[in-house]
């Protein structure tokens, strides 16, 4: 009987590519993980003094497969990412000072305070732009987009290339097939990044999809499937480059499996108490991706003990820069919730009993106020 | 000077369009080779290629989608959904995603999606909806529904250099039967502006598509009973022309707004609020409505025809006003 074909079989790596990075740029790669590890570790301390006014989302355990991967791609290439790919957008050039303002809601964050976390991009023209686009909160949507993203790459004959985050939840959606499946025919430079970290909120892999693993997937949609360990950040990399050098040479889609893990829950208040006992400890005790590699720096480029904590000291700084400033930044202007909604017209006429109102009241409504009168009217 | 249909406007649209800016480009399903269901798109792909003439899988999500990145990245696709029936597989990529692109992240998304919409031709519940009520409630998004030839035309035009996303609904029953010779040059007609269709004093009828033409025929009948009807087609039903609809009320004093889709949650529930909120005083009689009754439109002839608005029923309609 003939072996059933999967996209596990498809020969990919042959060398690899992360052997040709140099010690700096292998030290990069530490860098941008720790960074991620410590704003996430700032915005928790600013979600418990609740200077962060929305949830808060980690990527504890994962941030060796966002750097990874998106250390493979060039200035010019454009990466979407998913809620816990802070690593990768740091990587692609959004700034500390960008991500605290955001969850802080300020006005002169990128969305103006619009919208949550790391919700925010910069996408457009090659080297005027640094190649993130924001994703939205339903899940897989982000694929199909970024096949359009790709295809005005072919259409102008661009040598730029897409990326786009999904976790193991969203491969169950059908924006997710679609999108994967028309980039796939139009063979689009596009490379899917499948994060399987084992839960989707609370549900688990299992329940998610009947697959073993999502790189199975490649075979259905005819591309190039990867998989590599998630927590490895040279093999995340390494499969990565392969994929991206595939989509480049005008060969289409690439799904990567990234095996990892998640550390937390699906956002800070969750208690994960549908975690099986001692998960959690095991992986961060056994594979946390930035211990590993600390011992890979140590043990093949001779990396001392100063030299990390040189680094560490750096993004200590850095981050504590970065407060200060993302805190001295004011709050939106209530009217600015108006505008923009259409290029024609670019603002909002305000609702008739609004006209005559000070803008300057709200912000302060807070949940404390709602049922607090009895159903008489009077207040207790 | 040739009349053209309907169908031939918007595809004379499209093809100007094409020829006039790269950055306009097709994709849909059965477009290209076949030229649609409709054969709207017709000879597109033999005159602008398969790089900008795009067959798709059968995925309106993924269209839409990929419109949207297309169009972040500068483009100007304009996306066909077979039947516009199909649209609302992807309504969350066009209410999550499109409708709030501007307003959350800054990102432009000039595009157009069209399809043939509408009843009158016996094609069931799933090829004859009219689903602008479903997209009017959401914010982003701008909505146009033309009535004649030469406002398709130089509506569709508008749309595809439009910033933002623009829903384009075509009635298919107007596609081959109604014709006019179009207008010179560059025929654009802006968004957002609504046309009287007829001038009359005593009642005003408010439509848009298929119902301006059964409006006109009310009010052709009705004029020989010495009533003289105003009809406002709005082609724009977002943003919509709110001076166009009190300019009419405060002229004639009765308004009767007709449209072909479903009356719950429709589009004249929100015309009445508005001429409500600031035309209570001008008016002489309620504000009443003629439209499909709340029902999956069925096939039979008979089924049909007793669910969709008819020219007797706007007859009625407007004698009632007048009795008032």
């Amino acid at each position: 009987m003939a072996k059933a074909r999967t996209g596990r079989d498809t020969p990919a790596v042959t060398a690899r590519p992360s052997d040709a990075l140099s010690r700096e740029r292998k030290l990069e790669l530490y860098y941008w993980m720790k960074l991620t590890r410590q704003l996430e570790e700032r915005l928790v301390n600013l979600y418990r003094q609740t200077k962060v006014v929305g949830g808060l989302f980690r990527s504890l355990g994962q941030e060796a497969d966002a750097v990874g991967s998106c250390f493979a791609l060039e200035q010019r290439d454009v990466m979407s990412p998913l809620i816990r790919n802070l690593g990768a957008m740091l990587v692609k050039g959004a700034t500390p000072v960008e991500v605290l303002k955001q969850y802080m809601a300020k006005a002169d964050s990128p969305t103006r305070g619009r919208e949550l976390n790391i919700h925010f991009g910069d996408i457009g023209e090659a080297g005027v732009t640094r190649g993130f686009l924001g994703q939205i909160s339903p899940l897989g949507d982000m694929v199909p987009v970024m096949t359009g993203v790709t295809m005005s790459f072919k259409m102008r004959g661009e040598d730029r290339v897409g990326l786009v985050y999904v976790g193991d939840g969203a491969t169950s959606t059908g924006a997710f097939h679609e999108g994967i499946n028309f980039a796939a025919v139009q063979k689009c430079p596009l490379v899917v990044i499948v994060e399987n970290n084992g839960y989707a909120y609370s549900t688990p892999t299992h329940k998610q999809s009947a697959v073993k693993f999502f790189v199975d997937k490649a075979i259905g949609y005819g591309v190039l499937g990867l998989q590599a360990d998630g927590n490895d950040v040279l093999a995340t990399y390494d499969v990565t480059k392969a994929a991206v050098d595939h989509a480049r040479a005008g060969h289409g889609v690439a799904l990567v499996e990234l095996i990892t893990y998640r550390r937390k829950g699906h956002a800070e208040h969750d208690n994960q108490s549908y975690v099986p006992a001692g998960e959690i400890e095991k992986w961060a005790a056994e594979n946390d991706p930035i211990d590993r590699y600390v011992q890979v720096l140590r043990s093949t480029l001779g990396v001392t003990d100063a030299e990390i904590a040189a680094i560490d000291a750096r993004i200590m700084r850095e981050i504590d820069e970065a407060t200060d400033l993302a805190e001295l930044s004011g709050t939106p202007d209530a009217r600015e919730a108006l505008m923009g909604v259409y290029a024609e017209p670019p603002a909002e006429q305000p609702l008739w009993f609004r006209r005559d109102v000070v803008a300057d009241a709200y912000g302060q409504e807070r949940p404390e106020s709602w049922g607090t009168w009895n159903a008489d009217g009077a207040k207790p | 000077m040739t009349d053209i249909t309907y169908l031939e406007a918007i595809r004379e649209a499209l093809f100007e369009e094409m020829e006039r800016d790269r950055k306009v480009f097709c994709m849909g399903e059965d477009i290209g080779a076949f030229g649609g269901a409709f054969k709207v798109t017709e000879g597109l792909l033999a005159k602008f290629g398969e790089q900008r003439v795009i067959d798709s899988p059968i995925s309106e999500i993924a269209l839409v989608g990929a419109a949207a990145g297309a169009a972040h990245m500068g483009l100007r696709p304009v996306v066909e959904m077979q039947f516009i029936d199909f649209i609302a597989n992807a309504y969350d990529m066009l209410t999550n995603y499109v409708a709030t692109a501007r307003y959350r992240a800054f990102l432009p998304c000039p595009m157009v999606v069209r399809g043939p919409s509408g009843g009158y031709v016996r094609g069931g519940p799933f090829h004859s909806q009219n689903p602008e009520a479903g997209f009017l409630h959401t914010p982003g998004l701008k909505i146009v529904y033309p009535a004649t030839a030469a406002d398709a035309k130089g509506l569709m035009k508008a749309a595809i250099r439009d910033d933002d996303c623009v829903l384009f609904f075509e009635h298919k029953y107007l596609y081959r039967r109604i014709k006019e010779v179009m207008p010179d040059g560059d025929h654009i007609v802006p968004l957002g502006k609504a046309r009287v269709a007829r001038e009359g004093n005593d009642v005003s009828i408010v439509t848009y598509a298929s119902t301006v033409w059964k409006a006109l025929e009310a009010a052709e009948i009705v004029a020989a009973e010495g009533i003289s009807v105003e009809v406002i087609d709005l082609r724009t039903l977002a943003p919509m022309d709110d001076e166009a609809i009190f300019r009419t009320v405060k002229k004639t004093n009765r308004l009767l707004i007709v449209h072909e889709d479903t009356r719950t949650g429709g589009m004249a529930g929100e015309i009445t609020a508005r001429v409500n909120e600031t035309c209570f005083e001008w008016l002489d009689a309620p504000v009443l409505r003629v439209t499909a009754a709340d029902i999956p439109l069925p096939y039979a002839p008979a089924l049909e025809d007793y669910v969709l608005p008819q020219t007797a029923d706007i007859v009625r309609a407007v004698r009632r006003l007048t009795a008032y």
